[in-house]
């Protein structure tokens, strides 16, 4: 366990003091004789139960939890005191978690509570069960209540982030407004259902919290599935990409690499995430029809043939071909069909030019070959990222779309770029699958002859080479 | 476009097989949707005749599970499932009391409010050409007849103000239960039917399937029920929001399973795109061993792992310097195959979550009593080695002599090579008029 910086103990601290004031001060100054203690015991078990519950199904990462439900049908039920009263049980809640993290959690959840069930008073909301002549007015205060726990939590939540340093204050175009829109509302949904927990505890007592979050905890169960078989989808699309290049020992990783660059083009051009994704997936797969082209002729050091070439060029249609079946891909197949197209026309499979281009196909081809740059070949050293950089400037026009090279250079500058290492093949950090790519010569020496990929030329570069005129030919000769 | 003259000529051959399939039905789907077609006739005609009561009622269930209907969601494995419409209909039979009030309902407006609220909801579905599954539909139909059946009746002892309160809701409960138990009998009878496998199997397959989204429509169910007993109809729609986060999760679960099939059944091909094996090979073994599984009586889950197993069974060939001649492994030297299939399971183990996948790649070269101490391969791989051999025999060959040469000759081989069990049911699945492994 690391230490927490000073600024975060300190607002913990802060806020526990906070936690505590606020049950005083309920306790002293508030009507506590008429909370149910019967009610409350229950509830606060209820609670706990949820949020144990909630733990276990989930592995945490949502940061949303049924229990907030618990929480506001306590507001209802018992009141601001007995809100906070409850909140405190969070403290007890069966997870592995440090003490620290407990204290702020508890208090997060009394302040919250209080907070909220003092906004539903003021309201005109009554504590106790809701009668029918009630509804649907109590939505009202109740709608208030929501808002303030929500409000609540969020602020002291990020507070804590703050004090961590973990939040930085980004420009509004590079936040992520739609997942923490999901979240919030969310929450507030599950938060809503406090009010009916409360109406419903009159006729079948804690039965209530059963059936209400019954439902919800399936929910939660399935989207663990689907998280779970999405992780899983893209660490198998990772490993049969990387799978494809482990012929070559010069190219491995290129696909991962490219994936990663083309998502940070994509970022730094401020696309949505969903867009993001397809372009990682356009660099992922781009080259997935190389496959398709007799190796000799990939690996072939000396100049190629007319025929050699237009093998060659078959390779983003060949890929096409594989993957089009697949319906996620989307705008990547377009990615992955023109990568080879070049702004001034002369590129392949079509010729087409300018913004006839698609634009996945133009950010994947400035990815490409900014990896293929910076990555030793059997030939030659590795570019520098700056030499890198430069030559795509300098082919940006003909080659290139200027946009995306500029992307390309500002999010290199921001987040630097990682230059693949031989000798240890660098996996990519931000990919979930670090898996490497099978060391086919270690697992079978008498069907792969070691080291055979590393005498000849990778196509790769000599591809490129025909595109990026006379800057291969200026380091190799 | 060199794909286009094999499309169109397989274009007619699949629709021929439609026509076998549907001969192929069983008697339990005609059967279930019969029912529920007197059930909705008889309903509707006693209503017309009887009067209606309490049409406002009437309504917002009926809009309510005509929506829900309309959001009808599709499960892994092309279940289809309406949770927001089961769960309205099911507590518009539990009905009871609006706050308070006492609720006089028929049963059998319980069944026309629902017939009609369905088949509005599928209207929209049925005229953009997306029918749905008329089984499945009949079934979830008859779930809430079977349902009002066994409550309403007995509405004259439910009693939540009392000291017995938890005896109403135990027969909620338990009819929910037992109605989850009906549907999912009937469910699998279906399915025994459609796929051609053993009942059990398919039970098994129908409980585990249905169970979570079962609960959450149950739970709901009685929710709504007693909700509209303590704050009347308009809290109706709030307590359908669970049941919609529900559904969204599955939708997406479903979802994020069939794009996972299709990234594997695409990616498989990159062996034949790369001239390692030939055109179609892999889905071909996928198809002869899922016909295989079926017919051994495989369960859902295990048969899903084959399908992965068998598409991706030559993916250790990508490690090769050079493609073995026309990429049949049977041909290959036994030496060879076994490090093809050493070099495929390594690579799909690199995934970290295909473990079971990669064990059946692993070991589907073994002689079938096994050849180590290991013991015998799985059942999978056994399945795979089978249609792998076949397949690499008979080529794209249609002549039934030939597959009735590689069939014998694999026969020949069962002392030793294959599992005699699966080389006879892949015998069986062939004979079938309505199978057909080379095209679709």
């Amino acid at each position: 366990m690391r230490a927490l910086p000073v600024a975060a103990r300190l607002y913990v601290g802060l806020v526990a003091l906070g936690a505590a004031t606020a049950i005083l001060l309920g306790v002293f100054l508030g009507p506590i004789t008429e909370v149910d203690l019967g009610t409350l015991l229950l509830l606060a078990i209820l609670f706990v139960i949820a949020e144990s519950i909630a733990t276990m199904v989930d592995s945490g990462k949502t940061g949303i939890s049924p229990a907030s439900a618990a929480s506001l049908a306590a507001v209802v039920l018992v009141g601001p005191v007995g809100a906070a009263i409850v909140g405190i049980a969070s403290g007890l809640v069966i997870r592995r978690q440090n003490l620290v993290k407990r204290l702020f959690n508890g208090a997060q959840f009394v302040i919250a509570g209080y907070a909220s069930g003092t906004v539903f008073q003021l309201l005109g909301g009554r504590m106790g069960v809701p009668e029918p002549e009630m509804f649907p007015w109590i939505l009202l205060p109740f709608t208030g209540a929501v808002l303030t726990f929500s409000l609540c939590n969020t602020l002291l939540m990020a507070g804590l982030m703050w004090s961590l340093g973990e939040l930085r204050l980004k420009r509004p175009r590079h936040m992520r407004w739609r997942p923490l829109a999901t979240l919030e509302l969310s929450s507030i949904g599950y938060a809503m259902l406090g009010l009916f927990i409360a109406a419903i505890w009159g006729a079948v007592g804690p039965f209530a919290v059963l059936l209400v979050l019954l439902p919800l905890f399936i929910a939660r169960w399935a989207f663990d599935q689907y998280v779970f078989q999405q992780r899983a989808h893209e660490a198998t699309l990772a490993t049969l990409c990387q799978a494809v290049e482990t012929k070559d020992y010069y190219t491995r990783g290129h696909c991962m690499r490219v994936a990663k660059a083309a998502a940070m083009i994509a970022e730094e051009l401020g696309m949505s995430a969903e867009r993001v994704q397809t372009m990682r997936y356009a660099g992922m797969l781009h080259d997935i029809g190389k496959l398709g082209v007799p190796t000799k002729i990939l690996q072939k050091a000396g100049k190629l043939t007319e025929e050699e070439y237009a093998a060659i060029q078959l390779h983003p249609m060949r890929g096409y071909e594989i993957v089009r079946e697949i319906d996620f891909l989307d705008e990547a197949l377009a990615g992955i069909l023109h990568h080879h197209e070049r702004i001034d026309g002369g590129g392949y499979p079509k010729g087409l030019a300018g913004e006839d281009i698609p634009e996945a196909a133009r950010l994947v081809s400035v990815a490409d070959v900014f990896d293929c740059l910076t990555s030793t070949r059997s030939y030659r050293k590795a570019w520098s990222t700056e030499a890198a950089i430069a030559e795509l400037r300098r082919c940006a026009g003909t080659q290139f779309d200027p946009r995306m090279v500029e992307a390309l250079v500002r999010a290199v500058e921001r987040e630097g770029w990682e230059v693949p290492d031989l000798v240890e093949p660098v996996e990519d950090a931000c990919e979930p699958c670090t898996a490497q790519p099978v060391g086919a010569s270690e697992a079978a020496p008498e069907t792969v002859p070691t080291g055979a990929a590393q005498t000849a030329a990778d196509g790769d570069t000599q591809t490129d080479t025909n595109l990026t005129v006379g800057v291969v030919e200026e380091t190799t000769g | 476009m060199m794909n286009s003259a094999p499309t169109v000529a397989s274009h007619i051959p699949q629709r021929a097989r439609h026509g076998r399939q549907w001969r192929a039905v069983g008697w339990t789907r005609p059967l279930l949707i019969g029912a529920a077609l007197v059930s909705t006739a008889v309903s509707l005609l006693w209503t017309a005749v009887s009067g209606f009561e309490q049409p406002r009622v009437a309504l917002a269930f009926g809009v309510l599970v005509a929506l829900g209907e309309f959001a009808r969601i599709t499960l892994p494995g092309g279940r289809e499932a309406a949770p927001i419409a089961t769960a309205s209909a099911m507590s518009y039979a539990f009905l009871f009391t609006i706050i308070g009030d006492p609720v006089s309902l028929p049963s059998p407006q319980v069944v026309a409010v629902v017939a009609v609220g369905m088949g509005l909801g599928e209207l929209p579905h049925i005229l953009v050409g997306r029918h749905p599954q008329w089984g499945d539909l009949a079934r979830r139909f008859l779930n809430i007849a079977v349902t009002t059946l066994l409550f309403r009746p007995l509405i004259g002892h439910i009693d939540l103000d009392g000291p017995l309160w938890w005896l109403s809701l135990l027969l909620m409960a338990a009819i929910v239960v037992v109605v989850w138990l009906a549907d999912s009998v009937a469910a699998a009878a279906i399915r025994a039917d459609r796929m051609r496998t053993r009942f059990g199997v398919t039970l098994r397959d129908e409980m585990r399937a249905q169970v979570a989204i079962g609960m959450a429509v149950g739970a709901s169910a009685i929710l709504m029920a007693l909700s509209v007993h303590v704050m009347g109809l308009t809290t109706l729609l709030v307590f359908t929001a669970p049941l919609l986060v529900t559904q969204v999760a599955f939708r997406r679960f479903a979802q994020i399973r069939r794009t996972y099939l299709q990234t594997v059944r695409a990616l498989s091909r990159v062996t034949e795109v790369g001239g390692y094996v030939e055109a179609g090979h892999s889905r071909r073994v996928s198809r002869l061993a899922q016909g295989i599984g079926r017919e051994l009586g495989m369960s859902e889950s295990t048969l899903l792992e084959l399908e992965y197993a068998a598409l991706m069974h030559d993916i250790g060939q990508l490690s090769l310097r050079d493609p073995i001649p026309s990429g049949a492994t049977v041909l290959a030297s036994p030496r060879e195959q076994r490090s093809i299939a050493e070099l495929g399971a390594a690579i799909i183990r690199e995934t970290g979550v295909l473990d079971g996948v990669a064990e059946l790649v692993r070991r589907q070269c073994e002689p079938y009593l096994g050849d180590g101490e290991a013991g015998p391969p799985p059942l999978g791989s056994r399945i795979i080695k089978v249609a792998n051999a076949f397949d690499d025999l008979v080529g794209g060959s249609t002549d039934q002599e030939r597959v009735d040469a590689v069939l014998q000759r694999l026969r020949m081989d069962t002392g030793h090579e294959y599992d005699p069990v699966v080389v006879e049911a892949l015998a069986t699945v062939l004979q079938r008029p309505d199978f057909d492994w080379r095209s679709g």
